[in-house]
């Protein structure tokens, strides 16, 4: 066991992966430069010392570009990592990741495989909208894209290295203030959870959620940061006499929906947290789920706590205002008792 | 001419079939008999034929919203391509893909990718992979004029450029964006000048002549099979037909659609190899019989197959080694 980051556990992720595998390589923007970032959240951060510049392929600024050769590369027989450094940047690649990663099995009639991993920091973090936004719920939307988002650092490892084996594209969405990043990418504000990571081959199974904290009064669902902030409200709801129960799914696409239906049938009660804006968020689509599935076990309507349907703003009071806070997950549950 | 007189039949021949098989299509959507629509590849069969002469199953091609010639060029079964036009179990995709998509990866043709551009960087990363896996193998896009004009051209021949990768970018240029002439569409004169930008090798072909693409073609591939890096071929060419079936083509005129029907690359390599004493007559009637037969032969079987069950819409949306 080693205490680590989530950018360590990511870091050490791919080392294994591709000391496993010669056809595993990194492709992304300033993921490999001498001197340079190692990515934009060091994720990628000395691994072309060993690994040469052949298999860290820094590429120009090209999403759609390096996106479209990731899917080409993995339908030839290699295993790309491919990195945008922010989450929005994904729209510039997007037709590569819907159209062609997505519906190539699909479209040959399961005869082709693209076994391509895609890593996406989201999050608000002081930087403007262009920089901060939430895309889990466009990704999910796309049939024929697995997602997983790690929240702490033993998920981190054990779920890239999943994705890096699985035949199919997997978008990696991970949290600028969840990576732990040092130096000049430490990021204000972060969260940064260590823990403990094996330093043997383990993984975490794609599609299989976590109890992060048990409880029988109501369930509390979130990913990522807000997973946190679903804890961190746990704490404070229990205070009052409400034990709250915190899932993560950390797999969004295929989701452990038992995982979610079974804590509701248990507390009658589900407050789902996420960043994203509302409309057509994610937290709509688990609400419907469960109102779908198990609609006759809840004891009170479904609550969303989501950021504002508003573009994520730069002020950091207005920020805070924006992303879900543990304050908002607390009164969202309390109304419902 | 430097080609053997069996290749020059072959050529020939692989034109001939893919011109009577899109012939026949065209018949049978007309009865209809095929869904959909389709975009016909009449009038650049050279394109196709000249470039995938040269190929093996373990190169790689990406294709286009106009796959057939591509596919038959490449060795896609004409049973497969036509059963997949019929939208049946037996299809090159299984009725998932349809005329748009069609290809087959045993062959290294990527099913088509009907996103203007979207192959380009698709084929590129194949490139990649050939190197990286040193497989001596080379990948080519298929592409028209028109998707020189999307990032996508633009990102991948400068990352081909740059990692010196054994790619062929082979831009079929036939004049027209679907309704849009390139005269509206390009300040320049030609694509292959594109080519500088990104510090490429570029030639142009007359792309109605087999014998020129297959010459200017050897010369791309040869490049990027010995290491010598990316080629942006320009092959000038025709779109006989219509962009899709439902074109009646009021944008371009009859005088300017009779000349290049003057071009056409197959009644011209018909009579340079009777000129050329390189076949006789009846050779070329037994080609025209034996390409009819193989046509009549796919539409058979595609006729015979079983349509799929509608719950298969279901399957395949991942990866399944046991459902192969």
């Amino acid at each position: 066991m080693t205490q680590m980051s989530i950018a360590e556990a990511l870091r050490q992720a791919i080392r294994e992966e591709m000391r496993r595998d010669e056809r595993v390589f990194c492709i992304g923007e300033d993921i490999g430069i001498p001197g340079g970032f190692g990515g934009a959240f060091t994720v990628t951060l000395g691994l072309s010392d060993e690994f040469g510049h052949e298999r860290i392929l820094d590429t120009p600024i090209s999403e759609l570009g390096l996106t479209g050769i990731a899917v080409g590369a993995a339908m030839a027989g290699l295993r790309p990592i491919a990195d945008v450094q922010y989450a929005d940047f994904l729209f510039l690649a997007m037709d590569q990741l819907a159209n062609e990663a997505a519906k190539m099995t699909y479209m040959s009639g399961g005869t082709v495989k693209v076994p391509l991993v895609m890593r996406a920091p989201v999050g608000a973090t002081a930087r403007g909208a262009q920089h901060a936004q939430s895309l889990e719920a466009f990704l999910c939307h796309i049939p024929g894209l697995k997602v997983v988002a790690p929240a702490t650092a033993y998920d981190a490892k054990g779920l890239l290295k999943s994705a890096v084996r699985d035949d199919n594209p997997v978008i990696v969405f991970e949290h600028k203030l969840l990576y732990g990043s040092k130096g000049p990418r430490t990021e204000k504000g972060a969260l940064s959870p260590v823990g403990e990571v094996p330093d043997e081959d383990y993984l975490v199974p794609i599609g299989k959620g976590i109890i992060r904290r048990a409880g029988k009064d109501v369930t509390i669902v979130g990913k990522l940061l807000t997973m946190y902030r679903a804890l961190a409200a746990a704490e404070v709801l229990a205070r009052d006499g409400i034990e709250a129960e915190v899932i993560d799914p950390r797999t969004l696409v295929p989701l452990d929906k038992e995982l979610i239906l079974e804590s509701v049938r248990k507390t009658g009660r589900l407050v789902i947290v996420e960043e994203d804006n509302l409309t057509g968020g994610w937290a709509g689509e688990i609400a419907a789920i469960v109102a779908e599935e198990a609609f006759y076990w809840l004891d009170a309507p479904i609550k969303r706590v989501s950021a504002p349907d508003v573009p994520p703003p730069f002020a950091p009071v207005m920020e805070q205002f924006y992303v879900p806070s543990a304050e908002r997950v607390v009164a969202a549950v309390k109304a419902l008792f | 001419m430097p080609e053997s007189s069996v290749n020059a039949l072959d050529l020939y021949r692989t034109m001939l079939t893919i011109r009577r098989f899109e012939e026949r299509c065209n018949y049978l959507y007309m009865q209809g008999r095929i869904p959909s629509t389709l975009h016909l590849y009449i009038g650049q069969e050279a394109v196709a034929t000249g470039v995938c002469a040269h190929l093996l199953p373990s190169d790689y091609i990406s294709s286009t919203h106009r796959p057939h010639g591509h596919a038959i060029a490449k060795g896609v079964t004409l049973r497969s391509i036509m059963a997949e036009l019929f939208a049946k179990r037996t299809g090159c995709c299984k009725g998932k893909g349809g005329s748009m998509h069609v290809g087959d990866m045993a062959v290294g043709m990527f099913p088509a990718i009907a996103i203007v551009g979207g192959g380009i960087p698709v084929a590129t990363g194949a490139a990649l992979a050939c190197k990286r896996l040193a497989t001596g193998g080379v990948s080519v896009a298929f592409f028209g004029e028109g998707a020189t004009n999307e990032g996508a051209f633009h990102e991948a021949l400068n990352m081909a450029a740059i990692w010196q990768l054994p790619a062929v970018f082979v831009c079929e240029n036939n004049l027209y964006a679907a309704s849009t002439p390139v005269s509206v569409a390009f300040r320049t004169d030609s694509v292959v000048g594109r080519a500088a930008a990104y510090g490429l090798p570029g030639e142009v072909a007359d792309g109605n002549d087999v014998l020129a693409v297959h010459e200017a073609a050897g010369r791309a591939i040869e490049r990027a099979r010995s290491g010598g890096g990316p080629t942006l071929l320009e092959c000038m060419t025709y779109r006989q037909c219509g962009h899709s079936r439902s074109d009646p083509r009021a944008y371009r005129t009859k005088a300017e659609e009779e000349e290049w029907a003057g071009r056409d690359p197959i009644k011209r390599m018909g009579e340079q190899l009777l000129a050329q004493g390189l076949a006789t007559q009846s050779v070329l009637d037994q080609v025209e019989k034996d390409v009819t037969a193989a046509v009549d032969d796919a539409v058979a079987f595609a006729e015979a197959s079983p349509a799929p069950e509608p719950e298969e819409a279901l399957q395949h949306v991942f990866w399944d080694e046991a459902a192969l």
